[in-house]
């Protein structure tokens, strides 16, 4: 018993109370003595709990702060993956620019060739004008002297106009090899897709002489010029010239009888839309790939010979200028890529 | 003599026009123009026997200059057209198909104008 209540119960006895009031006041005194040890009972479990918690809660936070520790490392992780597959990325970019170079090459230089062969013709004609134009002036032939004169203004332009188009043709590749991300600037798309289906067509056929197909083009006269990156925006499209006489080739190779190679493209405004459309007659696309061609690495071509970025790039660029790209096809008939730009 | 120059660029004409300015002024030739294998087989069977000559460009967009040669020599035999092809790819394979189809020359561009007058006078 409690020493305090002991001290109480041995007072008690020295009273002088009646039998009946002892017995009830040591009852009650047994009572608050129970009381007492069961609070301290309880007192010394919490004390336990207590104890209990705080090492769990020690544990908690150390726990917490390994994860921590690891969710730290994990960014710094990710955010190095994440630079190494941008610089990847860039690099597959630029080695997608250079394959497509590649095949602009032998167009290139067909197509500047022939400018630069107009350019010596006709200043060699200008040559011989002038010497006959002096011949004349000696002659005092004032009337045949002036007919010389109007002809070598026209040679003249001729030379000009020649000289600036193999100018434009070698702008046009420095511009498509660049690796920095280009300006949007307003553009002539009829003139930009003209001029890339003349280098991925001569490339073509530079490099396979036994290759010919019909073009056919039904561009709308009068479209407003539209904002693209003049590089992104043409090798979607060399892109796209590229699958189409690749479709045609193959389908060729098959030797049906009566098969016309033909590749046409058409542009026409629609709403506040420019809609593209570039058509192959050829293989066309199976519904069992159709909706895996955009995405990267994928190629039917055999291993080593497309790099399956093509249209997965071209998807990228499309959606950079706010357009889109949808494919219509029926296998063994034909294959056109629709493009919408806004305008 | 007529000679029918198929070219798919435009200029070719102006070109050739100053190149045998004399020759057409004195009236020693006289030059049509088409600028596509398809285009100049319709003056052929428009105009049959009339062009003497045919220079042609191999490659064109549509029917190649070596399709039109071989159109040319199955489709108008008698009297035989003198066909001479030119290209800018000199190279083995076009030769040997073009000569393979009948043609009666190869030049490759740049044109050797010297040249090609001096083959012409032969032919006259």
């Amino acid at each position: 018993m409690d020493q305090d209540l002991q001290s109480i119960v041995e007072r008690l006895n020295a009273l002088d109370i009646s039998e009946e009031a002892r017995a009830i006041l040591a009852e009650a005194l047994k009572s608050i003595d129970k009381k007492f040890s069961l609070t301290d009972f309880k007192l010394a479990r919490t004390e336990k709990v207590k104890k209990t918690t705080g090492i769990l809660l020690e544990e908690t936070i150390e726990e917490l702060q390994r994860k921590s520790k690891s969710f730290t490392e994990m960014t710094i992780l990710l955010k190095n993956a994440q630079e190494e597959l941008k610089s990847t990325r860039s690099q597959l970019l630029q080695a997608e620019k250079m394959a497509s170079l590649g095949e602009l090459t032998a167009g290139i230089a067909h197509e500047i060739q022939n400018p630069l062969n107009f350019v010596n013709n006709f200043s060699d004609v200008n040559t011989e004008l002038i010497g006959e134009m002096q011949d004349e002036l000696d002659k005092g032939n004032t009337a045949e002297v002036r007919i010389i004169a109007a002809d070598i203004f026209e040679n003249e332009q001729k030379i000009n106009y020649h000289g600036k188009r193999a100018d434009a043709i070698v702008k046009g590749m420095l511009q498509h090899s660049r690796s920095n991300s280009g300006q949007k600037e307003p553009t002539d798309i009829n003139a930009l897709i003209d001029e890339y289906l003349r280098l991925s067509y001569h490339g073509l056929r530079a490099r396979d002489k036994a290759f010919n197909a019909t073009l056919e083009t039904d561009f709308e006269k009068d479209l407003p010029k539209v904002n693209v990156i003049r590089q992104d925006f043409g090798r979607v499209i060399l892109n796209l010239f590229t699958n189409a006489f690749y479709s045609i080739t193959e389908k060729k190779e098959q030797g049906k009888d009566n098969f016309e190679p033909t590749v046409s493209v058409s542009t026409k405004k629609a709403d506040k839309q420019l809609e593209i459309r570039i058509r192959d007659n050829g293989v066309g696309i199976s519904q069992a790939i159709l909706d895996k061609v955009f995405q990267p690495f994928f190629t039917t071509k055999p291993t080593g010979q497309g790099t399956g970025l093509g249209l997965s790039l071209s998807l990228d660029v499309i959606r950079a200028h706010g357009g889109s790209i949808k494919v219509e096809t029926e296998e063994g008939t034909f294959a056109e890529f629709i493009i919408m730009l806004p305008l | 003599m007529k000679i029918l120059v198929v070219d798919d660029e435009k200029d070719i004409k102006m070109l050739f026009e100053q190149r045998f300015r004399k020759e057409i002024k004195n009236g020693d030739v006289n030059f049509i123009f088409a600028f596509s294998g398809e285009e100049a087989l319709g003056y052929l069977s428009q105009h049959v026997h009339e062009a003497v000559l045919i220079l042609s460009d191999i490659n064109m967009p549509g029917m190649s200059g070596l399709e039109l040669l071989q159109n040319i020599k199955q489709k108008f035999v008698a009297p035989p057209t003198v066909v001479m092809m030119i290209t800018a790819y000199g190279d083995a394979e076009n030769y040997n198909t073009a000569m393979r189809l009948g043609a009666d020359d190869f030049l490759t561009k740049p044109v050797d104008f010297r040249l090609l007058k001096e083959k012409l006078k032969l032919k006259i």
